[in-house]
């Protein structure tokens, strides 16, 4: 049992930098290029790893703290989170609620680094990233209070080992509205379009990629591998609720979760080419929408 | 308990030496200090035996006032109060003692000391009292040597009208808790809390509220905590600490204890508290966001964490109400755990803004900038409060909010509407705080500290003393600790938890205990992570030894003479999220556009008021003012006219009592 | 638990919530459209199906009005009128979905404490039939454009028919139809009086309108 849960946690850490290449190749062959390949982002790490770095004048211990700290963050959420009904390395009664609050403060300091070099577009970065992820926040956890609801389990590996297909027939309108609330704080906390556009080339108008803007080096590669992470393990908490296929036979499940990564990735992929940004100002909007979606369905499980 | 009342003898003894001594600085903090941190260590040695042990021990003497008696006890609920009230007040004496120091040339620094002390009498005998009349007595105690201390600088207009406000508050909170003791008493025909029982539920509803603007008033509950971001800036630092870290949780203990004296409560108390954490710990952060003076940007974060205590308390009692002992512990736990957390990283959080105050002579957020560099200590120690009241593990912030979603959480997933609705409020509003407080307090963080200096005040940073230092890394180290050995403190809860619900024993102690496992869960994750946390930190040395590591200007897009009034401003940091929340704040703008080709000029000044203050407060005194002022007929300025003022009375008095 | 309608009830909560955060008076348009349609599909749905004449003319009939005509004479007003959007609403889109869930998590209390008997069918038909109303009556309290209040009315006017569907499964024609007459003529009366607002003053503004009174 102790070597699936650790098969979980491989699994999320060697494949995670895969998504990202993924929704990039959509990306590209929806623009009809070729586009960079798969392992783009394993490359980019790699040669990163590799070199040295340069550090602004006005930064401090905090700006090379930071990234150690977002990495092991990663690192520890992925134990927490389940995969494909394989439970979490670590879990217990209340674990969602570390798991929400780690990944603050793993924004904490990448809030903070972006402070530290002093730099007016960083600040800017800073500012909406606070400002969108405080309104988000909100839509997980209520989000994950409604699956737990349903489930009568608040630890995230038996919440998630007790759903299966059949949810669909018995609460199917409330895994919707779980499934885009969970789809929304997705996109906002790995800045994806519509939320944020990691391929814009515009400080003005960034919001994560703003905030790393100063980052070289190893420095820059545990920031991108923490970033990817994050994504793979949020993914996973995604299609635990919306695709939760539980076979009892382990390899099998875990070959369909995966299955169901690529597939979400490609959705992303899809979202990002066929629609633009939003306003600024509309997000907030987004975000509380999506907090609505969320308690509509708690009220609804309630029932 | 002889022990107990030593210590506050030996307190009140330092307080005296050092207003004896006044005029020679040194020597007057010397026996303030001494005194406050002696007497301290010695009266919180009985309070952690019944934090402990449970014993509950008292002390009685006759008094010869109608009504009132000399009685005291420490019982859990005390303990619980106490132990912060006496560690803090001695951590934030040895950083005023040197603090202070920096007033010798100007002031008597012994005035300050002797109410420090008594100060800290007063909170201790407040706690302990079991009488109404003696509760009052501390109350007042507590009240007015509070106000000579925020009044300290007194020869500052904003000071004085602090210090009115201030007075002015108390007086109205303790109004109130006058009528309610007076309920009180005349029901139960005694002012011992030991003697009244039985209250009828319809005067309990009365005393309740009578109890929530008493209390809540002391404590900062929303809108009727206007004095705090007045009096919390102007007293000097170690007294905001204080005052801020466990004076205003006396107000939650009145509440705590007026709970258990009214019997059981009916399921709207249990609303009502929980809506008026809510609101009391959304709007509170929102305010602090918008300000733009450090320490009154903390005085609104305290009305915040005020809001999750009593959310706390508001389930626990709602845990009472439904009869879940789950709901019950783990309400009450979180509540009162945070009761001790906020005293912990508040009073850290105080004492930095202290040390930059004394440092920079500034508190204006935007002034400052980068004095990570001049100021280390403070910065890192600054850093870890504000890590701990954001809520974020692995320190002690999180553990009381975690407890407190873990009740809810649980008793959520078996109940029905009525125990999902709290479950929803109580998430939303906590996930909300917790982000708020987050943009708040990297906010704070990262303009005060890290960046470049923003003005010369920031360029005359330098680092504080080794006593400052010291109070600053004691509460550090405390955030952590508390956080770590958090799944023991639990554990040692199941006294205090007895007393405030009534439940059985047995149900208390498992509640603890699976609380206590699931916390040890959350230890060893944060233990792992420090470990990951230092190999990372190895690993990435090993990476850069050898390379090519360069120092540069930060990437500035382009623009090739990048200056620090180019950095991103506090104002302009918090701007989203105080747009996006304009309905509560009306934050009011003036702009000053520049003009033409070369502007000269241009200026932009927001400004938040508060407004429960502008709403609420300033018509109400209109009106008033408006009413007394046709009494004003009655005043001459006649010296005789008022002695015969008296002489009727008198006379009138004697003849009523005659007939 | 009956799905399909369940999920018609939520599809009204979130085009409810969505035309609470919606500055786009066409997109509103379109919505309430949308919701027309849906809710005239209700009644045969309830009714499992049956085609029975007198329900299908009454689908057809409510379907053509709520979806076609009313649309149709409001889009003809925006048109004539030249606004697109309802600029500076009283209360911001944001904190109108905010207070939108609050008043949803009200009328779900408020329908919890109602015994009515159409719980058999759904129980959310009640609790959301309330919180249509009341966003009816909250759009056009909050916004200042008269499109959008006549818009705010028929959302209303969806509320009590979900309302009356709800209670008189089998013969809800009568109540109905009198309230769509009221409907009727008051869009067209709107309409025309829009047009003419529009054309004395330059602008739909309701509240400049209180400056007639001098």
């Amino acid at each position: 049992m102790i070597i699936l849960k650790l098969l979980n946690m491989v699994i999320a850490l060697a494949a995670a930098p895969l998504l990202l290449g993924i929704i990039n190749r959509t990306k590209a062959v929806f623009a009809g290029r070729t586009g960079q390949p798969l392992l783009q982002l394993y490359y980019d790490i790699w040669k990163l790893l590799r070199k040295g770095a340069v550090y602004s004048r006005s930064t401090s211990w905090i700006f090379r703290v930071g990234p150690v700290i977002g990495l092991s963050v990663a690192l520890i959420a992925a134990a927490l989170i389940p995969f494909g009904g394989l439970p979490a390395v670590i879990s217990f009664k209340g674990d969602l609620i570390l798991f929400a609050y780690l990944f603050g403060l793993s924004r904490f300091f990448t809030v903070l680094m972006a402070m530290d070099t002093g730099s007016s577009f960083e600040g800017m970065g800073a500012s909406r990233e606070v400002t969108f992820s405080t309104l988000s926040e909100p839509a997980l956890l209520i989000g994950l209070a409604a699956i737990a609801k349903y489930t009568g389990y608040i630890s995230l590996s038996q919440m998630f080992s007790s759903l299966n297909l059949s949810v669909w027939l018995n609460a199917g309108p409330a895994f919707v509205l779980v499934g885009f609330a969970i789809l929304i704080v997705f996109l906002t906390e790995n800045s994806r379009i519509p939320i944020d556009d990691p391929n814009t080339h515009l400080e003005l108008t960034m919001i994560h990629e703003v905030m790393i803007l100063d980052h070289s080096g190893p420095d820059l590669a545990m920031i991108l591998y923490g970033a990817a992470i994050k994504m793979w393990l949020l993914g996973a908490i995604l299609i635990g609720i919306v695709v939760p296929v539980h076979s009892g036979n382990a390899l099998f499940d875990i070959s369909a979760a995966m299955l169901f990564m690529i597939l979400l990735a490609i959705v992303i992929g899809v979202i990002e080419s066929s629609m633009a940004r939003l306003k600024l100002l509309h997000v907030p909007q987004l975000l509380i929408g999506a907090t609505t979606l969320s308690i509509l369905a708690l009220v609804l499980i309630l029932r | 308990m002889s022990l107990f009342l030593w210590g506050l003898v030996i307190i009140f003894v330092g307080g005296l030496a050092s207003l004896i001594n006044g005029r020679r600085a040194g020597l007057a903090s010397f026996f303030g200090a001494a005194g406050a941190v002696a007497g301290s260590i010695t009266a919180v040695i009985p309070a952690f035996k019944v934090f402990l042990h449970g014993v509950t021990e008292s002390f009685r003497l006759n008094w010869n006032i109608p009504f009132g008696s000399f009685f005291v006890q420490i019982d859990a609920i005390s303990a619980v109060f106490l132990i912060p009230i006496f560690g803090l007040s001695a951590i934030a004496a040895v950083y005023g003692a040197e603090y202070l120091l920096a007033y010798r040339e100007k002031k008597n620094l012994g005035a300050p000391w002797f109410f420090y002390n008594l100060l800290l009498i007063g909170m201790a005998l407040v706690v302990v009292a079991r009488n109404g009349l003696l509760f009052l007595v501390a109350w007042e105690i507590m009240s007015l040597s509070s106000f000579f201390l925020v009044t300290f600088e007194y020869e500052r207009q904003t000071v004085r009208q602090a210090g009115l406000i201030y007075l002015i508050a108390m007086h109205i909170g303790t109004a109130f808790l006058v009528v309610f003791f007076i309920l009180l008493g005349h029901h139960a025909g005694s002012l011992d809390f030991d003697k009244i029982s039985g209250v009828p539920s319809s005067l309990a509803n009365v005393l309740f509220m009578l109890a929530i603007v008493g209390f809540g008033t002391k404590a900062g509950f929303m809108p009727l905590h206007v004095w705090l971001p007045y009096a919390h800036p102007a007293a000097p630092s170690h007294v905001s600490a204080v005052m801020s870290g466990v004076m205003i949780k006396t107000g939650i203990y009145g509440l705590v204890r007026a709970l258990t004296i009214l019997g059981f409560p009916p399921a709207w108390w249990c609303w009502v508290l929980i809506l008026i954490g809510a609101v009391s710990g959304v709007l509170g952060v929102l305010f602090a966001l918008a300000q733009h003076d450090l320490k009154r940007l903390l005085a609104y974060h305290s009305v915040e964490n005020i809001g999750i205590i009593t959310i706390g308390l508001g389930v626990g009692l709602l845990g009472i109400n439904m009869n879940s002992p789950i709901l019950a512990v783990l309400g009450f736990a979180g509540g009162l755990f945070h009761v001790i957390n906020h005293a912990v990283f508040k009073g850290l959080l105080f004492l930095g803004a202290g040390a930059v105050l004394h440092s920079c002579k500034t508190g204006h957020i935007d002034l400052l900038g980068g004095i990570i560099k001049r100021m280390p200590w403070t910065a890192f120690t600054f850093l870890i409060g504000s890590i701990a009241i954001c809520g974020l593990p692995p320190l002690n912030g999180f553990v009381s909010e975690f407890l407190i979603y873990l009740g809810v959480f649980k008793n959520g997933m078996g109940g029905g509407l009525e125990a999902v609705i709290p479950a929803l409020i109580v998430i939303g509003a906590l996930a909300l705080i917790g982000g708020l407080a987050l943009a708040c307090f990297t906010k704070a963080f990262g303009v005060i500290f890290l960046g470049h200096p923003r003005s010369d005040y920031a360029q005359q940073a330098h680092e504080v003393g080794p006593g400052m230092k010291f109070s600053m890394v004691t509460l550090a180290a405390l955030c952590l600790l508390l956080g770590i050995f958090s799944p023991l403190v639990i554990k040692s809860a199941e006294n205090v938890i007895l007393e405030i619900t009534l439940l059985t024993f047995p149900d208390v102690q498992a509640e603890l205990a699976s609380a206590s496992t699931v916390l040890w869960n959350f230890v060893f994750v944060s233990l792992i992570l420090f470990g990951i946390i230092g190999v990372f930190t190895v690993l990435r040395k090993l990476l850069l030894s050898g390379r090519c590591v360069r120092q540069t200007v930060t990437w500035d897009c382009g623009y090739a003479q990048p200056g620090p009034k180019m950095q991103y401003t506090a104002t302009s940091f918090a701007q989203p999220l105080t747009d996006l929340f304009k309905l509560f704040l009306r934050t009011r703008k003036d702009i000053s556009h520049p003009k033409g080709v070369f502007p000269v000029q241009s200026a932009f000044h927001t400004d938040t008021s508060d407004i429960s203050e502008k709403y609420m407060y300033e018509p109400a005194y209109k009106w008033i003012s408006l009413l007394l002022s046709k009494l004003r007929w009655f005043q001459h300025g006649r010296l005789q006219i008022y002695v015969l003022y008296i002489a009727l009375t008198l006379g009138i008095l004697l003849i009523w009592k005659m007939m | 638990m009956n799905n399909a309608a369940d999920t018609i009830m939520i599809f009204l909560v979130l085009t409810n919530l969505t035309l609470l955060g919606l500055s786009r008076l066409g997109t509103c348009i379109r919505i309430v459209a949308v919701q027309g349609v849906v809710l005239g599909l209700l009644p045969l749905l309830l009714n499992g199906w049956s085609l029975e004449l007198h329900l299908v003319f009454f689908s057809a009939a409510i379907i053509s009005l709520k979806g076609i005509v009313f649309p149709w004479l409001l889009t003809r007003a925006l048109r004539d009128l030249k606004t697109q959007r309802e600029v500076e609403p009283l209360i911001g889109y944001g904190t109108s979905i905010a207070l939108g869930m609050v008043i949803l998590v009200i009328c779900m209390w408020l329908g919890s404490r109602l015994p009515l008997p159409v719980a058999a069918m759904s129980t959310l038909i009640v609790p959301v039939a309330f919180f249509t109303i009341m966003s009816g009556l909250f759009l056009i309290i909050s916004r200042k454009k008269a499109v959008t209040q006549v818009l705010g009315y028929l959302v209303m006017e969806n509320g009590i028919y979900t309302f009356g569907v709800a209670l008189v499964q089998k013969q809800p024609v009568l109540v109905e139809l009198g309230i769509l007459l009221d409907v009727f003529v008051a869009v067209f009366v709107m309409g025309i009086t829009m047009f003419h607002i529009n054309r004395e003053f330059d602008h739909i503004d309701t509240d400049q309108l209180s400056r007639l009174k001098v």
